[in-house]
This record gives C-alpha cells, structure tokens and sequence, in this order.
C-alpha cells in the first residue's frame, strides 16, 4: 500500500450543531512516514550550500575560570579556516540575552559565547569555521585559551552560600526564590492526627536526549540583513524573542525554517546563544555556515533536565488516612545560566496538589545556578519534579502509617464528580477519572493475585514490589504564570496560527505555526481540515515543518508543553471553519442560494437535497482565483484564510500566587512491578501498566506512541539516565556509553489502558498529551520501596533515579534513609 | 585516495580524504543523505548500514575501506517508488515518530531478517540492540518487524 486511501467509517456530511462523524478518531496513516522510511526526510544536517563553512565550538576545560587570554591566531594561519569568533567579539557585536527573572537573577550576564568567565566544562568561548568540519576540529585545537581557574560549587545547597558565585553581576547564585502559600498549612498542621516528616528527597539530572543533536545552517542576506536559519530550534517564536534584541534586529530579520526535527523533549528550546554565533559568524565571513552539535556536546554543555532537592517535607494526615496538604522547602538547580529558568520556579504550580484533594500547600522554592550544564525545558518541564514529590509523600505516608497505597489514593484523588476542580492555587482541573485509571492499570498487571506472585518471587529468591505512579500532563500554557515570578514581564495567555487556502486547481494547502518533532502534526491537522471541508485527508496538503516567513507564526508558536491538539488543532479548526464558511459563500454566489443552502460533502460545494448542483473543489479555487469576472461586489473571501487560536485566560493574581495556569489535565495512572534480587541490588521490571487519558483522542495510534515513548523515557530516568559529575565538575556521562539510555532489551513489555474525558475547555474536546508526567519515574520508586521494606522498616526511596548500587546500598544500609524519615502520632 | 565504491546498485569514484567517517562519505561526498549520525561514540546505530552483506556502522568505518565494496543504504530498499515490507510495516505499525532513527532501525531489521527471516521477539530485541531510538520506547518497531516477517 503506497498512499494513503482511507474510507470514514462515519458519514461524511456533518450538519451544523452535529458533532462528531469522519475521520477524527481514526488511525490513518501518518503522512509524514513514507518520505522517513526511505530516508528522504530532510533534517538540517542534511542541507547544503555552496562554499559553507562548518562551525565547531571550543569549549572550556574547566567548571569556573576566568579567561585571561584568547588566541586565535595559530588557527586562522591553518589552510581552509575561514574565520573565528570570541567573546569579546560577542560582546560588543551584541547585547546579553534578556533575562526572565527579577534581581538577582536579572542581572546575570549570558551572552552566545563567553565573556570574562567561564561557568561550566564545555562553555564556549570561541567559535572556528572552516571547509570541512574536520579541519574546523583541527583549528580549534590550535586556538589558545589562557585559563585562571577558580573555586568551584557544584551542588545546589552549597551554592546557596554564595562562597562561590557564579555571576559577578547578580552577586548571588540565586536566581529567584519566593514562598507560595495555599490554603491554611498551620491550621492543618494543627488539626493533623499524624505528621509524617521527611527530611530530604532529591531529583536527579537527567535530559531525554533527542537523537539527533542540535545545530543549523544559517545564511545571511547583506543586502536585507536578513538571517535564514534552517535549524532545530522547537519553540522560534521565543528563540526569535531572545535572538533579535541581542542581535539589535527586528524580529523580521530572523527566519527560522525547519522540516523534519529529530527530536526535541524541550531540549531544542533554548539554541539560542549558539545559533546567535552561527548568525554573527555568517555575517562577519560572509559565507552560509553550518553547525551540527557532537552528542559528547549536548551532554555535556547543552541542555539538562532540571535538578530538584526538596527538603523538610511536612505531612498533615487525618486518623482516616486524608493527607491535608503539605509544605516543603525546594532548591532548583539550574545550571550555569537560567536560560528558559526562571519558569521551573512556577510551572510545577500547575499540578500544586498532583492528583490529590490537598488544599493546604506551602513551598519555599528557590533556583540557584551551579558551575554545570544549563537546563532547558526536559519533557515534562518542572511538573515532573514536583509530581514525583507528590507521589513520593503518597507512597511514603502509606508506608510508615501502614495503609493501602492504592486505597490511600483512591481517597485522596480528586474524584470523577468534582471536575472542573479548582485547586487551592486557581488552577481548573478540567475533567478525569483518576480512580478509574487506576483499576485499569492494576487490571492490567493483575493485581488481585498480587499476593501469589509476591510468594512466587520469595520462592525464587527475589523481592517483590509494586509501585503506582499517577500524575497530569498538564498542557497549554497560560504564560500569564510569568508575571507570578516577574510582575513586569508582558507575557500572558497563548496563542497558535493556521492557514488554510483553496488553490486554483481546488488544493486545499494548511500551514502550521507548530514545529514538530516527529509527533504527526501533518497526518491530525489533515483528519480535522477533512472533516471540516467534506473530503479526505489525502485530500489536504499540510506543509511540512515550520516557516516562519509562512505568516502562520505568533508569539507562542512552537511546538512545547502539551498543547498541540488544543492549539495547534483549534487554530488548523478556526482555520478550515473559516474557510468552509467561505466556501459555502462562494458556491451560493454561483448558484444564487444562500450559504445555508450550501453543503460540504465527497469534495464539493453542493446544495443540501440536490447533489446534481455541485461545484468540486477545483471549480470552486478556479473561480475564484483565475475567473472571478462577474462575481458579486459584495462577495468579501479569498479562500485564504488564517486564524489564530487563543484560549481564554485571564491575568492571575500576581499577590496570591494564584490563577489558571494550563487548560488541560490529561492523566496518565501507571502501575509497575519489580522483582529484586536482595543480594545485589539487581531488578528487573517484570510487569508494567500505562493508562492514559487525554479527552477525545484524534489518532489513538499517535496517542499511544507518545505514552510508549514518555514511558520509556522515565524508566531510563528512573533505572539509568544521571548526569554525574566528579568534584571537577567534569560530567562523568557525557556520551550514549557512560549514559544509558534504554535499549530494545532494556524495555519490560508495556501494556496500555486508556479512558477518554472529554475537556469542556477545548475546540476539539482533546487535551495536549505526549510529555507524561514522570509517571514512570514514581512507579519505579514506588515499586523498588515496596520490595525493599515493611512499614515502619526498610529504607526510604529518596533519589528519582535508583541505579543498581543504589538500589544495593539501600539493601545495605537501609537505616541511612529510614533515618529521613520521622512520624508523629497525635 | 580513490574510493571505487557501489551503493544502492550504483557506481561512484570519489577522491577523499584518508580520514574521512564512511558515514560522512555517504552523507556529504555521494549526497545520501538517509543514514543519520546521533552519536559520536558508535552507539545509536542511526547510521547502520549493509557493506558487502554485513550490517555495520558506518561512523565506526572509514570511507577507504571501503574501497571495492557494495553498499547498501535506506535508500536502496524501497523500488520504483514503492516501500517494501518491511517500512510499509514500520508505517502500518506507527513505529517510527520523528525518523530520525528508521533508516538505521530498518538497516539492522533487514539484516535481521535475512539471516532469521522468522525471529522470535527476543531476537527481534537482539537484532535492534544496537539502534537507540528516543521516541518509541521499541513497542512499536518490535511489532513491525515482528509483523514483516509473517
């Protein structure tokens, strides 16, 4: 089978008020697929341009030294070398990145190659291009770099002493720091019969490491000064924001284009400082220069997943088994510059309470940099953290006062009923079913005869456990969060764009603002345009990638945060709504009825009771475009149309903290079994349960991908994936050997579930999906401190990765983290 | 030095540079661009191919070596513009999403399944151990394959 013929299942005519008939629903096949299974994608680094220059990035071997010297001029003497940038160059060609926060992180200083100081191993401090990215690696052997190396601080605590400090302009190490305080967390104390306490849990560094690096090709136009970038960036909308004032241009001088991306997790979001490099070198050498990241570079100098230490976490809980809250102190570490921080420091207050009916939260929350990687927006950005919190408290309040983990969450979840639920800081859960989600996931692993399989496993020698993990993908953004951590900024809502046109010979052509990384934006904005329009999606041509020269660009555009199938999707429907409205107007012109006469159906315009009067799609472009003579004055369209979709959000109040912050809640319940071996610390993940409900599914095969894909992802975060570091600051992981991702072998066999709760919120009833929420990481905690302990005894689970050393530690040592841990029954 | 060289049933001749990557070769110097580089220490297997009948990884291998050989990439698969089984069942089975790492997942399949045209699930995995891929967590190509081979 070569192309992709589908017949609806439901008929295609949809009269207005009508919901739901045609191929939404459906799994078609991807559009994108036949050109990547022939290698005929095209991904940046498959571009050339005559006489380009490949770029490569000289990086520092120290963690924090200050640059006394920069020479370049060995390697300018070396044949082919076209030219080099520093950063002194860097610093009076362009002004620093703006920076999010309010003071001190305000007044950090990050510029695309460094100036003064270098702040992590791998920074860059200057730039070579040359014919062939092998001589380009030669010449940047050859440049010169005179280091004064200084004090290091590498974990987040320390660096909160400021005897380090990172930026001399900022003062401190703190980025921003702040106290949200929901609800009444006293006068729960006060009224608790048990305060569970835990005195430490930690988050660790992990990225999900998109396969195919950073990097671009980036033209410049003398004459216009104007930028071409063919590159990887995910969200260029914000990357054009940062980019244009550091290099004193309009944003119109940047344009970003992008087809095929392989894939981005959030990692692609901030390229900002290099592709400014790549902009300032091909304009200095006049030349196209390309830049293709090393794997050993995104390791170690791109982009990391934030790192999280929570500390003093302080349980209420009622006789019942009600947990009424909590407080916590959280230290981020961000790495050597903010970048996209300080938004880690308020996006995990979209999921404040986690699942869970709390209404009394206190968090003391403070971001510090640290001389190691920067972080960037890992897929499930700063939520997954604060999740894993919460099911971390769940699993240990279970623990230490001896009650069923699965019945404890059932009593504390938000139930089916309350939805919408506003939690305690505004936000407005919109629909789910969380104990529902959570049956099916135990049915799937077969959790009645848990107890047998349990026996089973002693019988072998092994220990036993099961773990849950339930969390929310919470998806599009109100970036109104923003001004919570910075009143002045002027960021707030959201928005997406598409445009749809019938062209001359009745081509329906989409485009999209979207940049997507391989999650079928092509083949889910066919299914809607062609259930609009009354055709099929082979019908409808959807561009491929991004432009943003196509006029289908916003603020926010961008493929980020969960928010396709209510952004992305609202625009491409706003869109085609707009353009079948035009259409209609059209064909009644022509047949001299009004557009309510008019239907959408098989590919024409046709009046409703009499298919005979028909104009096909390419009489209609044709008419319009090519014979419009005679046509009404009054008749307003162009069969062009662009929409751009906002959803309805509101400033939140910046005082209490407190507003909607997403619109949807997707919910993913996984349930994960693992059999220990007690003398090594070995486990294996023997059974494992995915459920996953994100609305009304539009192509249930994508949906499904991405829950295989976000689980795989935090079993590798909870089992392998850590960024180490020696006392250096040199990562000890800085390639796919040291850095295990997982494997075909490595990866138990999935099962999946799924329910589908429509959202009230949005246009096609769908909720964003695909980041997950961790849900895998908890799972896996969960399971490892059910096979380890017994209430009151065995150790507490209280990093998010748990190797196998760790895992034999605990087994060895369990008194080290019980010790953490402390109950007070009233 | 000459590299004489037949990729895909085609002949090339090209003068390179004595440390040029085979995968560079391919990429830059004959323009087939389908084979990826994820990796700078031989592990993702995004650049896989088939030289002289043995699946190797073409950033492990300087392009002289391959001097003489035959050479099959992913764009040698499918004919006359039509996919063959086994990427029309990558397709039907959604196991690719960005595709960045397919040529080089169907590249290590399809030496699988000459050699073990009937492989068990396990050796399906053993077959693919080489490939990362980010996006799927392998359900999904484990079942592509699983099904290319009925």
């Amino acid at each position: 089978m070569t192309e992709t013929t589908v017949t609806p299942e439901r008929p295609l005519v949809v009269e207005e008020g009508e919901t739901r008939p045609g191929f939404i629903g459906q799994n078609i096949p991807r559009k994108e697929d036949k050109r990547l299974v022939q290698g005929e994608g095209v991904f940046f680094d498959d571009m050339k341009r005559h006489e380009m220059g490949f770029v490569h990035f000289v990086r520092s071997p120290y963690a924090h030294a200050r640059i006394k010297s920069v020479d370049v001029s060995k390697a300018l003497e070396l044949d082919g070398v076209y030219g080099t940038l520093t950063g002194d160059e860097v610093a009076i060609l362009t002004d620093p990145f703006f920076e999010l926060s309010t003071p001190p992180g305000a007044n950090i200083k990050d510029y695309a190659l460094a100036v003064g100081k270098v702040r992590h191993v791998g920074d860059p401090v200057a730039a070579v291009v040359a014919r062939t990215r092998e001589l380009a690696r030669d010449a940047a052997e050859l440049v010169e770099v005179d280091y004064e190396p200084l004090p290091l601080v590498l974990d987040g605590e320390t660096a909160l002493e400021d005897a380090v400090v990172l930026h001399d302009d900022a003062g401190s190490n703190t980025v921003w720091s702040g106290v949200f305080d929901w609800g009444d967390f006293d006068a729960a104390l006060a009224d608790a019969d048990h305060v569970i306490r835990i005195e430490r849990l930690h988050f660790d560094r992990f990225s999900s490491t998109p396969l195919e690096c950073a990097g671009c090709l980036v033209e410049y136009n003398r004459g216009t000064g104007q930028w071409t970038i063919y590159g990887n960036h995910q969200m260029p909308g914000v990357g054009a924001i940062w980019m244009a004032p550091s290099l004193r241009v309009g944003l119109d001088k940047l344009r970003f284009v992008s087809q095929d991306i392989g894939g981005g997790f959030g990692n692609k979001i901030t390229l900002h400082p290099q592709f400014t490099a790549c902009c300032l070198l091909a304009r200095k050498l006049n030349r196209p220069v390309q830049w293709t990241e090393w794997r050993t570079d995104q390791h170690t100098a791109n982009t990391h997943g934030n790192e999280r230490t929570f500390l003093d976490i302080t349980v209420p809980v009622k006789a019942d088994g009600t947990m009424l809250g909590f407080s916590v102190r959280a230290i981020d570490d961000c790495g050597a510059f903010p970048r996209y921080e300080p938004l880690g420091c308020i996006i995990w207050a979209q999921v404040t309470p986690g699942c869970y009916r709390w209404r009394n939260v206190r968090v003391d929350f403070t971001q510090v940099c640290t001389n190691k990687s920067p972080v960037a927006p890992n897929r499930g950005y700063s939520r997954m953290q604060h999740l894993w919190l919460t099911e971390r408290i769940v699993d240990v309040v279970a623990a230490e006062l001896g009650l069923d983990p699965v019945e404890v969450r059932k009593q504390n979840y938000v139930k089916h009923e309350e939805f919408p639920y506003t939690t305690p800081n505004g936000c407005v859960y919109d629909s789910g079913d969380y104990a529902r989600c959570l049956d099916i996931a135990l049915e799937l692993i077969g959790y009645d005869s848990i107890d047998e399989k349990r026996r089973d496993a002693e019988s072998r020698g092994k220990l036993l456990g099961i773990g849950i993990g339930s969390t929310l993908d919470s998806g599009t953004n109100n970036f109104g969060q923003s001004m919570i951590l910075n009143p002045e900024l002027q960021f707030s809502g959201n928005n997406e764009v598409a445009t749809v046109k019938l062209d001359i010979f009745g081509e329906v052509v989409v485009t999209l603002g979207t940049v997507p990384q391989g999650q079928g934006h092509e083949t889910t904005t066919a299914q809607v345009v062609a259930d609009i329009l009354g055709c099929t999606p082979d019908e409808i041509n959807v561009r491929a990638g991004h432009d943003s020269y196509w006029n289908s660009h916003a603020g926010f555009s961008g493929t980020y945060a969960s928010q396709f199938a209510v952004t992305g999707l609202g625009a491409v429907k706003g869109a085609a709504d707009k353009l079948a409205g035009e259409m209609k107007q059209l064909a009644a012109a022509v047949f001299g009825v009004t557009p309510a006469d008019i239907e959408l159906a098989e590919s024409q315009a046709r009046i409703k009771g009499n298919p005979e009067a028909a104009l096909p799609f390419m009489a209609l472009g044709a008419i319009l475009n090519a014979n419009n003579a005679g046509l009404p004055e009054d008749l307003d369209i162009s069969l062009n149309v662009r929409h751009v979709y906002r959803p309805q959000f509101q400033k939140p109040d910046v005082e209490r903290k407190y507003g909607n912050l997403t619109l949807t809640y997707a919910t993913q319940v996984h349930a994960c079994v693992v059999e220990v071996d007690p003398e090594t610390g070995v486990y294996d993940i023997v059974d494992y349960a995915a459920v996953d409900d994100c609305g009304d599914r539009i192509h249930p095969q994508i949906v499904e991908g991405q829950v295989h894909g976000a689980t795989a992802q935090a079993l590798g975060a909870a089992t392998h994936e850590i960024f180490t570091y020696d006392e250096e600051g040199n990562l000890l992981t800085p390639n796919f050997y040291d850095y295990h991702v997982p494997h075909a072998l490595d990866m138990p066999p999935l099962k999946t579930g799924y329910i589908e709760s429509t959202s009230p919120f949005t246009p096609l009833g769908a909720k964003g999906m695909g980041e997950g929420g961790g849900a895998g990481i908890h799972a896996v905690c969960a399971a490892l401190q059910n096979a380890l302990g017994k209430r009151g005894e065995g150790p507490i689970v209280w990093h998010s990765c748990n190797p196998y050393h760790r895992v034999w530690e605990m087994l060895q040592q369990p008194e080290e983290s019980r010790k953490l841990v402390s109950v007070e029954s009233r | 030095m000459d590299v004489n060289v037949t990729v895909n049933g085609e002949r090339y001749e090209r003068d390179v540079e004595p440390r040029k990557l085979l995968i560079h070769f391919l990429r830059d110097d004959l323009d087939l661009t389908g084979s990826h580089v994820g990796c700078d220490t031989g592990n993702c297997g995004a650049c896989s191919v088939i030289v002289d009948g043995v699946l190797v990884k073409s950033c492990m291998m300087l392009a002289v070596q391959v001097d003489g050989a035959t050479i099959e990439t992913v764009e040698g698969l499918a004919q006359d513009g039509e996919l063959n089984g086994l990427q029309q069942s990558f397709s039907d089975h959604h196991a690719l999403q960005c595709g960045y790492c397919t040529p080089g997942m169907l590249m290590s399949a399809s030496a699988l399944l000459r050699q073990n045209p009937h492989p068990s699930e396990e050796e399906i995995r053993k077959g693919i151990q080489g490939n990362i891929c980010r996006c799927t967590g392998y359900v999904n190509i484990v079942e592509a394959i699983k099904a290319a081979a009925e």
